[in-house]
């Protein structure tokens, strides 16, 4: 990977990590849990579309999808390198992560683009 | 290394072959892997978010069917891991956070407890916002 580049990838790994540990806790509990098995009752509908359709929760929601997909992607590359030794293949890996992260970002971009209200 | 070449002026290095396994050796060295996994919970969880977005943008029913496949027993164990995984991660990011943040006030050093502290507080205030929001929908 580039040299110049790295101090950038560090911050997003970073900021990813922050915005990870201070709202994926309560959202997975609610979004992956608790909603779908009826633990407490899940917003209809019609009022959780229009919140989405909010300019202002569709960027809240691309910095929750896309930060986070670049922290993965930065700390996955070094378990790869570290936990299965694959130090050669460094060039292919670094590739693969940042890449599924850019693609996982471009999607979520373009599905929140289209879902004003 | 075997693709390691060796030139008759290049000294052979002694280097022991490491285990793929090394991390079980020692209870903080498999502290450390699992907290490096914990991306890939994180990864999986933001996907999954993706998915539920996607879906209540195609409509009433495209949404529905994804909340009935989260129901299923698959989903709901890889949430529970997921969940279980998402939460070291944040104990060990705020608790890291002191180490990597050092604020100065007055010339003086902050306590570590206060920017740990800081976070957590932060970490509580947020959820239940998030929290409030979508239960009042």
């Amino acid at each position: 990977m580039g040299r110049p580049l790295t101090p950038f990838l560090w911050l997003l790994f970073s900021a990813g990590g922050t915005v990870a540990a201070l709202l994926f806790p309560i959202h997975l509990f609610l979004n992956g849990l608790a909603f779908p098995l009826g633990w407490l009752s899940a917003p209809a509908y019609d009022p959780l579309r229009s919140l989405v359709g909010h300019p202002l929760t569709r960027l809240y929601l691309f910095v929750l999808v896309s930060l986070p997909l670049f922290h993965w992607a930065h700390r996955f590359r070094y378990t790869l390198y570290d936990g299965l030794q694959l130090k050669h293949l460094t060039m292919l890996i670094a590739v693969l992560c940042y890449g599924a992260a850019v693609v996982g970002s471009l999607a979520a971009a373009y599905t929140l683009w289209n879902m004003s209200s | 290394m075997s693709t390691a070449r060796y030139t008759p002026y290049h000294p052979r290095w002694y280097r022991r072959r490491v285990s793929v396994w090394w991390w079980l050796q020692s209870r903080s060295y498999t502290g450390f892997v699992l907290r490096e996994l914990t991306s890939v919970a994180v990864a999986y969880f933001a996907l999954v978010l993706l998915w539920q977005i996607r879906a209540l943008g195609q409509g009433p029913e495209a949404y529905a069917r994804v909340i009935a496949r989260l129901r299923s027993p698959l989903f709901v164990v890889l949430d529970l891991l997921a969940l279980a995984f998402v939460l070291f991660h944040s104990i060990t990011w705020f608790n890291l956070a002191p180490k990597a943040m050092v604020v100065r006030l007055r010339g003086k050093r902050l306590p570590d407890v206060l920017i740990a502290g800081a976070n957590y507080a932060a970490w509580v205030v947020l959820s239940a916002a998030v929290a409030a929001i979508l239960l009042s929908r």
